[in-house]
Protein backbone atom coordinates (compact mmCIF):
# COMPACT_ATOMS: atom_id res chain seq x y z
CA UNK A 1 0.00 0.00 0.00
CA UNK A 2 2.92 2.14 0.57
CA UNK A 3 5.95 0.85 -0.74
CA UNK A 4 8.69 2.91 -0.98
CA UNK A 5 7.86 5.33 2.23
CA UNK A 6 8.41 5.64 5.63
CA UNK A 7 5.40 6.58 7.70
CA UNK A 8 5.77 9.05 10.01
CA UNK A 9 3.12 8.79 13.01
CA UNK A 10 3.01 10.71 16.64
CA UNK A 11 -0.16 11.07 18.29
CA UNK A 12 -1.68 13.36 21.24
CA UNK A 13 -4.02 11.84 24.16
CA UNK A 14 -5.96 14.17 25.70
CA UNK A 15 -7.08 12.35 29.21
CA UNK A 16 -9.57 13.51 31.48
CA UNK A 17 -8.47 12.58 35.27
CA UNK A 18 -10.57 11.44 37.86
CA UNK A 19 -10.62 13.81 40.60
CA UNK A 20 -13.78 14.82 42.52
CA UNK A 21 -13.62 18.66 41.59
CA UNK A 22 -12.49 20.19 38.64
CA UNK A 23 -8.79 21.57 37.95
CA UNK A 24 -9.44 24.99 39.49
CA UNK A 25 -12.11 25.28 40.81
CA UNK A 26 -14.86 23.31 43.16
CA UNK A 27 -17.73 22.48 40.75
CA UNK A 28 -17.84 18.11 40.39
CA UNK A 29 -15.91 16.93 38.08
CA UNK A 30 -19.08 13.88 37.19
CA UNK A 31 -19.46 12.52 33.72
CA UNK A 32 -23.14 12.60 32.56
CA UNK A 33 -24.99 15.41 35.06
CA UNK A 34 -27.86 17.38 33.57
CA UNK A 35 -26.55 20.09 31.68
CA UNK A 36 -24.97 23.46 32.90
CA UNK A 37 -25.45 21.79 36.99
CA UNK A 38 -21.47 21.22 37.49
CA UNK A 39 -21.03 25.05 37.18
CA UNK A 40 -19.75 28.03 39.12
CA UNK A 41 -18.37 31.42 37.93
CA UNK A 42 -15.23 30.78 37.60
CA UNK A 43 -15.13 27.56 35.08
CA UNK A 44 -18.27 29.78 33.32
CA UNK A 45 -15.25 32.82 33.10
CA UNK A 46 -17.01 35.29 34.72
CA UNK A 47 -14.79 38.76 35.56
CA UNK A 48 -13.34 38.79 38.73
CA UNK A 49 -12.82 35.57 39.33
CA UNK A 50 -9.82 33.70 40.61
CA UNK A 51 -8.62 29.96 39.87
CA UNK A 52 -6.94 27.63 42.51
CA UNK A 53 -5.19 24.43 41.28
CA UNK A 54 -6.23 21.36 42.65
CA UNK A 55 -3.45 19.50 44.37
CA UNK A 56 -5.56 16.21 43.20
CA UNK A 57 -5.23 16.70 39.78
CA UNK A 58 -1.32 17.79 39.93
CA UNK A 59 -0.87 14.67 42.44
CA UNK A 60 -2.15 12.47 39.41
CA UNK A 61 -0.48 14.25 36.46
CA UNK A 62 2.71 13.63 38.52
CA UNK A 63 1.90 10.08 38.81
CA UNK A 64 0.81 9.44 34.97
CA UNK A 65 3.76 11.17 34.12
CA UNK A 66 6.08 8.51 36.60
CA UNK A 67 3.91 5.50 35.19
CA UNK A 68 4.88 6.85 31.23
CA UNK A 69 8.75 6.79 33.16
CA UNK A 70 8.72 10.53 32.86
CA UNK A 71 10.84 13.48 34.47
CA UNK A 72 9.07 15.39 36.62
CA UNK A 73 9.85 18.97 35.91
CA UNK A 74 11.11 20.31 39.59
CA UNK A 75 9.57 23.81 38.66
CA UNK A 76 6.25 24.13 36.42
CA UNK A 77 3.90 26.75 35.54
CA UNK A 78 0.38 27.34 33.29
CA UNK A 79 0.13 29.76 30.60
CA UNK A 80 -3.06 31.26 28.39
CA UNK A 81 -3.58 29.52 24.87
CA UNK A 82 -5.94 32.31 23.29
CA UNK A 83 -8.81 31.36 20.97
CA UNK A 84 -12.23 31.92 20.29
CA UNK A 85 -14.86 29.34 20.13
CA UNK A 86 -18.21 29.08 22.02
CA UNK A 87 -16.87 25.85 23.89
CA UNK A 88 -14.07 27.79 25.84
CA UNK A 89 -16.17 30.47 28.18
CA UNK A 90 -12.64 32.74 28.91
CA UNK A 91 -11.18 32.87 25.27
CA UNK A 92 -8.57 30.98 26.43
CA UNK A 93 -7.75 27.52 28.01
CA UNK A 94 -5.51 27.38 30.91
CA UNK A 95 -2.60 25.15 29.56
CA UNK A 96 0.71 24.40 29.91
CA UNK A 97 3.39 25.87 27.36
CA UNK A 98 7.64 25.60 27.74
CA UNK A 99 7.62 24.32 31.44
CA UNK A 100 5.23 21.28 31.18
CA UNK A 101 4.61 19.46 35.12
CA UNK A 102 6.42 16.31 32.65
CA UNK A 103 8.90 14.99 29.68
CA UNK A 104 11.44 12.58 28.24
CA UNK A 105 9.02 9.55 29.06
CA UNK A 106 8.57 6.73 27.19
CA UNK A 107 6.48 3.56 26.50
CA UNK A 108 7.49 -0.27 25.43
CA UNK A 109 5.14 -1.91 22.21
CA UNK A 110 6.23 -5.02 20.70
CA UNK A 111 7.75 -3.70 17.03
CA UNK A 112 7.15 -5.85 14.18
CA UNK A 113 10.33 -7.82 14.57
CA UNK A 114 8.23 -8.88 17.91
CA UNK A 115 10.93 -7.15 20.15
CA UNK A 116 10.08 -4.72 22.51
CA UNK A 117 9.86 -0.84 20.95
CA UNK A 118 10.63 2.39 22.33
CA UNK A 119 8.11 4.89 22.23
CA UNK A 120 9.36 8.15 23.26
CA UNK A 121 7.19 10.65 25.15
CA UNK A 122 7.94 14.01 24.20
CA UNK A 123 5.52 15.51 27.03
CA UNK A 124 3.01 15.55 29.35
CA UNK A 125 1.29 18.49 30.67
CA UNK A 126 -1.89 19.71 32.60
CA UNK A 127 -4.43 21.48 31.32
CA UNK A 128 -8.45 22.33 31.57
CA UNK A 129 -11.29 20.71 29.51
CA UNK A 130 -13.64 22.40 27.47
CA UNK A 131 -17.47 22.54 27.46
CA UNK A 132 -19.16 20.54 25.16
CA UNK A 133 -20.91 21.62 22.24
CA UNK A 134 -24.40 19.83 21.61
CA UNK A 135 -25.89 20.24 17.70
CA UNK A 136 -28.79 18.41 18.16
CA UNK A 137 -32.12 19.47 19.14
CA UNK A 138 -31.92 22.43 17.65
CA UNK A 139 -32.83 24.62 14.61
CA UNK A 140 -30.57 24.75 11.62
CA UNK A 141 -28.61 28.09 12.88
CA UNK A 142 -27.82 27.36 16.34
CA UNK A 143 -25.63 24.76 18.79
CA UNK A 144 -25.69 24.44 22.75
CA UNK A 145 -23.24 24.41 24.77
CA UNK A 146 -22.88 22.52 28.07
CA UNK A 147 -20.43 23.86 30.37
CA UNK A 148 -19.77 20.99 32.91
CA UNK A 149 -17.19 19.55 31.18
CA UNK A 150 -15.49 23.25 31.23
CA UNK A 151 -12.59 23.20 34.09
CA UNK A 152 -12.74 19.06 34.15
CA UNK A 153 -8.34 18.49 34.59
CA UNK A 154 -7.13 16.97 31.78
CA UNK A 155 -3.27 15.73 30.86
CA UNK A 156 -1.61 15.74 27.05
CA UNK A 157 0.45 13.23 26.37
CA UNK A 158 2.45 14.07 23.18
CA UNK A 159 4.42 11.10 21.56
CA UNK A 160 7.61 11.01 19.92
CA UNK A 161 7.08 10.80 16.00
CA UNK A 162 8.21 7.02 16.51
CA UNK A 163 5.74 5.38 15.30
CA UNK A 164 5.68 3.40 11.68
CA UNK A 165 2.72 1.75 11.10
CA UNK A 166 -0.94 2.53 12.01
CA UNK A 167 -0.32 -1.09 14.04
CA UNK A 168 2.02 0.49 16.10
CA UNK A 169 -0.45 3.40 16.87
CA UNK A 170 -2.56 1.57 17.81
CA UNK A 171 -0.47 -0.75 20.11
CA UNK A 172 0.78 2.59 21.56
CA UNK A 173 -2.51 3.86 22.49
CA UNK A 174 -3.42 0.35 23.71
CA UNK A 175 -0.81 0.40 25.87
CA UNK A 176 -0.78 3.98 26.71
CA UNK A 177 -4.58 3.47 28.09
CA UNK A 178 -3.64 0.21 30.22
CA UNK A 179 -0.91 2.24 32.16
CA UNK A 180 -3.27 4.58 32.71
CA UNK A 181 -6.01 2.79 33.89
CA UNK A 182 -3.54 0.70 36.10
CA UNK A 183 -2.09 3.43 37.86
CA UNK A 184 -6.47 4.65 38.76
CA UNK A 185 -5.96 9.01 37.53
CA UNK A 186 -8.49 8.02 34.81
CA UNK A 187 -10.80 5.66 33.52
CA UNK A 188 -9.91 6.10 30.06
CA UNK A 189 -12.94 5.15 28.06
CA UNK A 190 -13.05 6.39 24.54
CA UNK A 191 -16.29 6.17 24.21
CA UNK A 192 -17.22 8.56 27.22
CA UNK A 193 -14.22 11.28 25.75
CA UNK A 194 -12.06 10.39 28.94
CA UNK A 195 -9.29 9.21 26.62
CA UNK A 196 -9.06 11.32 23.30
CA UNK A 197 -6.58 10.87 20.21
CA UNK A 198 -4.97 13.27 17.25
CA UNK A 199 -3.25 11.94 15.30
CA UNK A 200 -0.21 13.69 13.32
CA UNK A 201 0.85 11.52 9.94
CA UNK A 202 3.42 12.21 7.43
CA UNK A 203 5.16 9.71 4.82
CA UNK A 204 8.49 10.60 3.51
CA UNK A 205 10.45 8.30 0.11
CA UNK A 206 12.42 5.90 2.19
CA UNK A 207 15.38 7.30 0.35
CA UNK A 208 15.69 10.36 2.67
CA UNK A 209 15.35 10.84 6.11
CA UNK A 210 13.57 14.20 5.72
CA UNK A 211 10.26 14.08 7.42
CA UNK A 212 7.44 14.55 4.68
CA UNK A 213 4.47 16.94 5.49
CA UNK A 214 2.27 16.62 8.41
CA UNK A 215 -1.24 15.95 8.31
CA UNK A 216 -3.13 16.34 11.78
CA UNK A 217 -5.92 13.91 12.22
CA UNK A 218 -9.27 14.66 14.16
CA UNK A 219 -12.87 13.31 15.78
CA UNK A 220 -11.51 9.65 16.43
CA UNK A 221 -13.98 8.29 18.47
CA UNK A 222 -12.08 4.78 19.08
CA UNK A 223 -9.62 2.76 18.91
CA UNK A 224 -10.30 1.36 15.83
CA UNK A 225 -11.10 4.69 14.13
CA UNK A 226 -7.46 5.54 15.09
CA UNK A 227 -5.96 2.95 12.88
CA UNK A 228 -8.95 3.15 9.88
CA UNK A 229 -7.85 6.70 9.41
CA UNK A 230 -4.77 6.11 9.79
CA UNK A 231 -4.68 3.41 7.36
CA UNK A 232 -6.81 5.77 5.46
CA UNK A 233 -4.44 8.59 5.38
CA UNK A 234 -1.40 6.30 4.33
CA UNK A 235 -3.10 5.45 1.30
CA UNK A 236 -3.84 8.57 0.43
CA UNK A 237 -1.20 10.72 1.19
CA UNK A 238 1.18 7.38 -0.59
CA UNK A 239 -1.66 7.88 -4.00
CA UNK A 240 -0.50 11.72 -3.77
CA UNK A 241 2.92 11.32 -3.51
CA UNK A 242 3.34 8.25 -6.38
CA UNK A 243 1.33 10.93 -8.37
CA UNK A 244 3.61 13.53 -8.44
CA UNK A 245 1.89 15.71 -6.03
CA UNK A 246 1.84 16.99 -2.83
CA UNK A 247 0.56 16.59 0.00
CA UNK A 248 -1.04 19.74 1.71
CA UNK A 249 0.06 20.16 5.47
CA UNK A 250 -3.66 20.64 6.80
CA UNK A 251 -6.13 19.20 9.63
CA UNK A 252 -8.73 16.64 8.44
CA UNK A 253 -11.56 14.94 10.24
CA UNK A 254 -12.19 11.35 10.72
CA UNK A 255 -15.74 10.19 9.13
CA UNK A 256 -16.38 7.18 10.59
CA UNK A 257 -19.49 6.17 8.75
CA UNK A 258 -17.81 6.98 5.26
CA UNK A 259 -14.64 5.98 6.28
CA UNK A 260 -12.02 8.78 5.02
CA UNK A 261 -10.47 12.11 6.29
CA UNK A 262 -11.88 15.04 5.05
CA UNK A 263 -10.35 18.80 4.99
CA UNK A 264 -11.07 21.13 7.86
CA UNK A 265 -10.92 24.72 6.61
CA UNK A 266 -11.97 25.98 9.53
CA UNK A 267 -8.91 24.99 11.47
CA UNK A 268 -6.32 26.53 9.38
CA UNK A 269 -6.02 29.91 10.49
CA UNK A 270 -6.45 29.89 14.06
CA UNK A 271 -3.49 27.93 15.08
CA UNK A 272 -1.60 31.57 16.64
CA UNK A 273 -2.90 30.82 19.78
CA UNK A 274 -0.35 33.71 21.37
CA UNK A 275 0.00 31.76 24.26
CA UNK A 276 1.28 33.99 27.57
CA UNK A 277 1.94 33.32 31.36
CA UNK A 278 -1.51 33.22 33.31
CA UNK A 279 -0.84 35.82 35.91
CA UNK A 280 -3.93 34.39 37.47
CA UNK A 281 -2.32 31.05 38.56
CA UNK A 282 1.46 31.07 40.76
CA UNK A 283 4.00 28.36 39.60
CA UNK A 284 4.48 25.16 40.88
CA UNK A 285 7.58 24.13 42.32
CA UNK A 286 7.39 20.32 43.23
CA UNK A 287 9.04 18.67 46.14
CA UNK A 288 11.04 15.47 45.34
CA UNK A 289 9.90 14.18 48.17
CA UNK A 290 6.66 14.14 47.22
CA UNK A 291 7.27 12.79 44.05
CA UNK A 292 8.76 9.60 45.33
CA UNK A 293 5.85 9.04 47.73
CA UNK A 294 3.58 9.15 44.55
CA UNK A 295 6.42 6.88 43.08
CA UNK A 296 6.26 4.27 45.96
CA UNK A 297 2.38 4.51 45.52
CA UNK A 298 2.48 3.23 41.65
CA UNK A 299 1.26 -0.24 41.27
CA UNK A 300 3.07 -2.81 38.97
CA UNK A 301 2.12 -1.67 35.82
CA UNK A 302 1.35 -3.47 32.99
CA UNK A 303 4.76 -4.48 31.50
CA UNK A 304 6.46 -5.73 34.47
CA UNK A 305 2.96 -7.90 35.38
CA UNK A 306 3.51 -9.30 31.75
CA UNK A 307 7.19 -9.95 32.12
CA UNK A 308 5.88 -11.72 35.54
CA UNK A 309 3.73 -13.95 34.33
CA UNK A 310 5.97 -15.05 31.49
CA UNK A 311 9.19 -15.37 33.26
CA UNK A 312 7.76 -16.56 36.56
CA UNK A 313 4.54 -18.38 36.06
CA UNK A 314 5.25 -19.96 32.59
CA UNK A 315 2.42 -18.00 30.41
CA UNK A 316 2.99 -17.90 26.83
CA UNK A 317 3.14 -14.03 25.78
CA UNK A 318 -0.37 -14.26 24.44
CA UNK A 319 -1.78 -15.17 27.45
CA UNK A 320 -0.24 -12.62 29.65
CA UNK A 321 -1.12 -9.67 27.18
CA UNK A 322 -5.02 -11.02 27.95
CA UNK A 323 -4.63 -11.79 31.22
CA UNK A 324 -2.90 -7.72 32.41
CA UNK A 325 -5.27 -5.95 29.97
CA UNK A 326 -6.97 -4.70 33.05
CA UNK A 327 -5.56 -4.65 36.94
CA UNK A 328 -9.03 -6.08 38.16
CA UNK A 329 -8.87 -9.37 35.32
CA UNK A 330 -4.33 -9.87 36.63
CA UNK A 331 -6.14 -9.87 39.94
CA UNK A 332 -8.83 -12.30 39.37
CA UNK A 333 -6.51 -14.91 37.60
CA UNK A 334 -3.98 -14.01 40.76
CA UNK A 335 -6.46 -14.88 43.20
CA UNK A 336 -7.89 -17.97 41.30
CA UNK A 337 -4.14 -19.35 41.22
CA UNK A 338 -3.70 -19.40 45.13
CA UNK A 339 -6.87 -21.48 45.05
CA UNK A 340 -5.54 -24.06 41.74
CA UNK A 341 -1.81 -23.83 41.28
CA UNK A 342 -1.49 -24.71 37.94
CA UNK A 343 -1.16 -21.28 35.90
CA UNK A 344 -1.97 -22.58 32.61
CA UNK A 345 -4.96 -24.19 33.07
CA UNK A 346 -6.38 -21.10 35.04
CA UNK A 347 -5.57 -18.75 32.44
CA UNK A 348 -7.10 -21.47 29.84
CA UNK A 349 -10.49 -21.09 32.23
CA UNK A 350 -10.09 -17.14 32.68
CA UNK A 351 -9.86 -16.53 29.19
CA UNK A 352 -11.68 -19.14 27.65
CA UNK A 353 -14.69 -19.83 29.77
CA UNK A 354 -15.04 -16.79 31.64
CA UNK A 355 -14.03 -13.77 29.37
CA UNK A 356 -16.62 -15.77 27.04
CA UNK A 357 -19.46 -16.17 29.33
CA UNK A 358 -18.92 -12.10 30.27
CA UNK A 359 -18.37 -11.13 27.16
CA UNK A 360 -21.66 -12.98 26.16
CA UNK A 361 -23.24 -11.52 28.91
CA UNK A 362 -22.07 -8.27 28.20
CA UNK A 363 -20.38 -7.94 31.62
CA UNK A 364 -17.16 -6.35 32.98
CA UNK A 365 -14.53 -8.42 34.95
CA UNK A 366 -15.66 -6.56 37.96
CA UNK A 367 -18.64 -7.66 37.67
CA UNK A 368 -18.24 -11.09 37.40
CA UNK A 369 -20.64 -13.29 39.03
CA UNK A 370 -18.16 -16.29 39.82
CA UNK A 371 -15.58 -14.99 42.51
CA UNK A 372 -11.65 -16.49 41.75
CA UNK A 373 -12.38 -18.78 44.69
CA UNK A 374 -14.83 -20.64 42.92
CA UNK A 375 -12.89 -20.82 39.67
CA UNK A 376 -10.87 -22.05 41.41
CA UNK A 377 -12.09 -24.67 43.64
CA UNK A 378 -13.76 -25.97 40.51
CA UNK A 379 -10.56 -26.96 39.12
CA UNK A 380 -9.85 -28.71 42.11
CA UNK A 381 -12.42 -30.65 41.56
CA UNK A 382 -11.39 -31.75 37.94
CA UNK A 383 -7.92 -32.17 39.58
CA UNK A 384 -9.00 -34.71 42.21
CA UNK A 385 -11.16 -36.25 39.85
CA UNK A 386 -14.26 -35.83 41.07
CA UNK A 387 -15.28 -34.14 38.31
CA UNK A 388 -14.83 -34.22 34.48
CA UNK A 389 -14.11 -31.24 32.74
CA UNK A 390 -16.75 -31.37 30.62
CA UNK A 391 -19.04 -31.31 33.88
CA UNK A 392 -17.01 -28.67 34.80
CA UNK A 393 -17.95 -26.37 31.94
CA UNK A 394 -21.63 -26.92 32.92
CA UNK A 395 -20.75 -26.81 36.50
CA UNK A 396 -19.26 -23.40 35.69
CA UNK A 397 -22.26 -22.06 33.89
CA UNK A 398 -24.59 -22.84 36.39
CA UNK A 399 -21.91 -20.72 39.21
CA UNK A 400 -22.65 -18.43 36.73
CA UNK A 401 -26.17 -18.49 36.69
CA UNK A 402 -26.75 -19.35 40.57
CA UNK A 403 -23.72 -17.77 42.43
CA UNK A 404 -23.78 -21.32 44.49
CA UNK A 405 -20.45 -23.14 45.39
CA UNK A 406 -18.96 -25.21 42.72
CA UNK A 407 -19.05 -28.28 44.99
CA UNK A 408 -22.60 -27.99 46.09
CA UNK A 409 -24.09 -27.82 42.66
CA UNK A 410 -22.21 -30.99 42.35
CA UNK A 411 -23.34 -32.47 45.04
CA UNK A 412 -27.00 -31.27 44.59
CA UNK A 413 -27.21 -32.42 41.01
CA UNK A 414 -24.95 -35.41 41.99
CA UNK A 415 -22.78 -34.97 38.96
CA UNK A 416 -20.01 -36.58 41.27
CA UNK A 417 -17.94 -38.68 38.24
CA UNK A 418 -18.41 -42.41 38.86
CA UNK A 419 -14.96 -43.36 39.72
CA UNK A 420 -15.70 -46.41 41.21
CA UNK A 421 -15.20 -49.62 38.60
CA UNK A 422 -17.92 -51.77 40.58
CA UNK A 423 -20.86 -48.87 39.42
CA UNK A 424 -19.06 -49.17 35.80
CA UNK A 425 -19.04 -52.84 35.19
CA UNK A 426 -22.78 -53.47 34.92
CA UNK A 427 -23.20 -50.51 32.52
CA UNK A 428 -19.97 -51.82 30.46
CA UNK A 429 -21.74 -55.15 30.68
CA UNK A 430 -25.49 -53.72 29.01
CA UNK A 431 -23.25 -51.71 26.63
CA UNK A 432 -21.58 -54.49 25.01
CA UNK A 433 -24.41 -56.64 24.95
CA UNK A 434 -26.42 -53.71 23.41
CA UNK A 435 -23.32 -53.61 20.66
CA UNK A 436 -21.98 -57.40 19.94
CA UNK A 437 -20.63 -56.61 16.51
CA UNK A 438 -18.68 -53.32 17.15
CA UNK A 439 -16.85 -55.29 20.72
CA UNK A 440 -15.94 -57.76 17.81
CA UNK A 441 -14.79 -55.06 15.71
CA UNK A 442 -12.30 -53.96 18.43
CA UNK A 443 -11.43 -57.40 19.21
CA UNK A 444 -10.52 -57.63 15.54
CA UNK A 445 -8.03 -55.07 15.72
CA UNK A 446 -9.97 -51.84 15.44
CA UNK A 447 -8.90 -49.72 17.02
CA UNK A 448 -11.11 -46.93 16.62
CA UNK A 449 -14.35 -49.51 17.76
CA UNK A 450 -13.33 -48.66 21.48
CA UNK A 451 -14.24 -44.60 21.05
CA UNK A 452 -17.69 -45.85 19.98
CA UNK A 453 -17.93 -47.87 23.27
CA UNK A 454 -16.42 -45.54 25.85
CA UNK A 455 -19.52 -42.66 24.13
CA UNK A 456 -21.88 -45.31 24.71
CA UNK A 457 -20.78 -45.56 28.63
CA UNK A 458 -20.85 -41.81 29.10
CA UNK A 459 -23.93 -41.80 27.20
CA UNK A 460 -25.25 -44.18 29.39
CA UNK A 461 -23.68 -42.23 32.70
CA UNK A 462 -25.05 -38.87 31.45
CA UNK A 463 -21.45 -37.95 31.05
CA UNK A 464 -20.36 -38.71 34.65
CA UNK A 465 -18.16 -41.67 34.15
CA UNK A 466 -14.47 -41.39 34.33
CA UNK A 467 -13.68 -41.35 30.65
CA UNK A 468 -9.90 -42.61 31.44
CA UNK A 469 -11.22 -45.81 33.90
CA UNK A 470 -13.93 -46.52 31.36
CA UNK A 471 -11.22 -47.14 28.96
CA UNK A 472 -9.38 -49.29 31.40
CA UNK A 473 -12.47 -51.62 31.88
CA UNK A 474 -13.29 -51.89 28.42
CA UNK A 475 -10.10 -52.56 27.45
CA UNK A 476 -9.35 -55.13 29.90
CA UNK A 477 -13.35 -56.77 29.38
CA UNK A 478 -12.29 -56.93 25.74
CA UNK A 479 -9.03 -58.78 26.12
CA UNK B 1 9.20 50.20 13.51
CA UNK B 2 9.13 46.90 15.05
CA UNK B 3 5.60 46.23 13.53
CA UNK B 4 3.41 47.81 10.88
CA UNK B 5 -0.53 48.66 10.60
CA UNK B 6 -0.69 45.36 9.19
CA UNK B 7 0.01 43.41 11.88
CA UNK B 8 -1.98 45.21 14.55
CA UNK B 9 -4.82 44.48 12.22
CA UNK B 10 -3.93 40.84 12.17
CA UNK B 11 -3.45 40.82 16.00
CA UNK B 12 -7.00 42.63 16.45
CA UNK B 13 -8.71 40.24 14.45
CA UNK B 14 -7.74 37.37 16.40
CA UNK B 15 -8.52 39.23 19.42
CA UNK B 16 -11.98 40.06 17.57
CA UNK B 17 -11.12 43.51 18.10
CA UNK B 18 -13.10 46.35 15.66
CA UNK B 19 -10.38 49.14 15.23
CA UNK B 20 -11.00 52.24 13.46
CA UNK B 21 -8.04 53.87 10.94
CA UNK B 22 -7.48 56.18 13.74
CA UNK B 23 -7.11 53.83 16.56
CA UNK B 24 -4.73 51.35 14.04
CA UNK B 25 -2.50 53.68 13.59
CA UNK B 26 -2.82 54.80 17.49
CA UNK B 27 -2.10 51.23 18.69
CA UNK B 28 0.83 50.74 16.13
CA UNK B 29 2.87 54.06 17.55
CA UNK B 30 2.01 52.58 21.39
CA UNK B 31 3.27 48.74 20.56
CA UNK B 32 6.34 50.49 18.83
CA UNK B 33 7.00 52.78 21.37
CA UNK B 34 6.65 49.20 24.02
CA UNK B 35 8.98 47.11 22.02
CA UNK B 36 11.50 49.62 21.89
CA UNK B 37 11.45 49.82 25.81
CA UNK B 38 11.88 45.92 25.68
CA UNK B 39 15.53 46.41 23.29
CA UNK B 40 16.57 48.88 26.10
CA UNK B 41 15.86 46.28 28.62
CA UNK B 42 17.29 43.21 26.51
CA UNK B 43 20.55 45.07 26.93
CA UNK B 44 20.55 44.98 30.10
CA UNK B 45 23.02 41.97 31.83
CA UNK B 46 20.86 39.13 33.16
CA UNK B 47 23.70 36.68 33.43
CA UNK B 48 23.15 34.25 36.80
CA UNK B 49 19.53 36.33 36.90
CA UNK B 50 16.62 33.99 37.17
CA UNK B 51 13.73 34.16 34.75
CA UNK B 52 10.61 35.36 36.29
CA UNK B 53 7.77 34.00 35.76
CA UNK B 54 5.27 35.35 37.46
CA UNK B 55 4.65 39.24 39.10
CA UNK B 56 4.71 37.90 42.66
CA UNK B 57 6.69 35.91 44.06
CA UNK B 58 4.60 32.93 45.36
CA UNK B 59 4.29 29.32 44.18
CA UNK B 60 2.65 26.37 45.34
CA UNK B 61 -1.51 27.59 46.01
CA UNK B 62 -3.51 24.86 45.72
CA UNK B 63 -6.63 23.45 46.83
CA UNK B 64 -8.31 20.64 48.06
CA UNK B 65 -10.23 18.22 45.96
CA UNK B 66 -13.40 18.76 47.70
CA UNK B 67 -16.83 19.78 45.71
CA UNK B 68 -18.65 22.19 46.81
CA UNK B 69 -21.79 23.73 44.95
CA UNK B 70 -22.30 27.35 43.49
CA UNK B 71 -24.60 28.02 41.28
CA UNK B 72 -28.36 26.65 40.41
CA UNK B 73 -28.85 26.15 36.42
CA UNK B 74 -30.80 29.00 36.57
CA UNK B 75 -28.10 30.88 37.88
CA UNK B 76 -25.24 29.96 35.34
CA UNK B 77 -27.75 30.52 32.72
CA UNK B 78 -28.62 34.38 33.58
CA UNK B 79 -26.21 36.14 31.95
CA UNK B 80 -26.61 34.09 28.66
CA UNK B 81 -27.92 35.56 25.47
CA UNK B 82 -30.02 32.77 24.60
CA UNK B 83 -30.52 29.24 25.91
CA UNK B 84 -32.46 26.37 25.26
CA UNK B 85 -32.30 23.14 27.05
CA UNK B 86 -30.39 24.18 30.16
CA UNK B 87 -27.56 25.22 27.75
CA UNK B 88 -26.10 28.04 26.32
CA UNK B 89 -27.38 28.93 22.53
CA UNK B 90 -25.11 30.06 20.36
CA UNK B 91 -24.87 30.66 16.44
CA UNK B 92 -24.02 27.37 14.95
CA UNK B 93 -20.63 26.84 14.71
CA UNK B 94 -19.64 25.12 11.48
CA UNK B 95 -16.83 22.83 11.21
CA UNK B 96 -16.39 21.50 7.78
Amino acid sequence: MANGYRIVIGLEVHVELRTNTKIFCSCANRFGAEPNTQVCPICMGMPGTLPVLNKKALEYAIKAGLALNCNIASFSKFDRKNYFYPDLPKGYQVSQFDLPIAHGGWINITGEDGQPKRIGITRLHLEEDAGKLLHEGTDAFSSLVDYNRAGVPLIEIVSEPDLRSPEEARQYLTELRNILRYTGVSDVKMEEGSLRCDCNISLNPVTTDQYGTLVEVKNLNSFRAVQRALEYEVERQAALLDSGCQVKRETRSWDDSAGVTRSMRSKEKAHDYRYFPEPDLVPVAVDQAWVETIRQDLPELPEAKRKRFMQDLGLPPYDAEVLTASQELAAFFEECLAVYDDAKTVSNWVMGELLGYLNQEGLDITASPVAPKQLGELLQLIADGTISGKIAKQVFVQVCQTGKDPQTIVAEQGLRQISDSSQLEGIIAEVLAAHPQVAEDFRSGKEKALGFLVGQVMKATRGQANPQLVNELLRKKLQ
Amino acid sequence: MKIAVTEVEYVAHLARLALDEEEKVGFTRQLNDILTHMDRLSRLDTEGVPPTYHAIDMKNVFRADQTRTWLSRAEALANAPDQENGCVKVPRVVEE
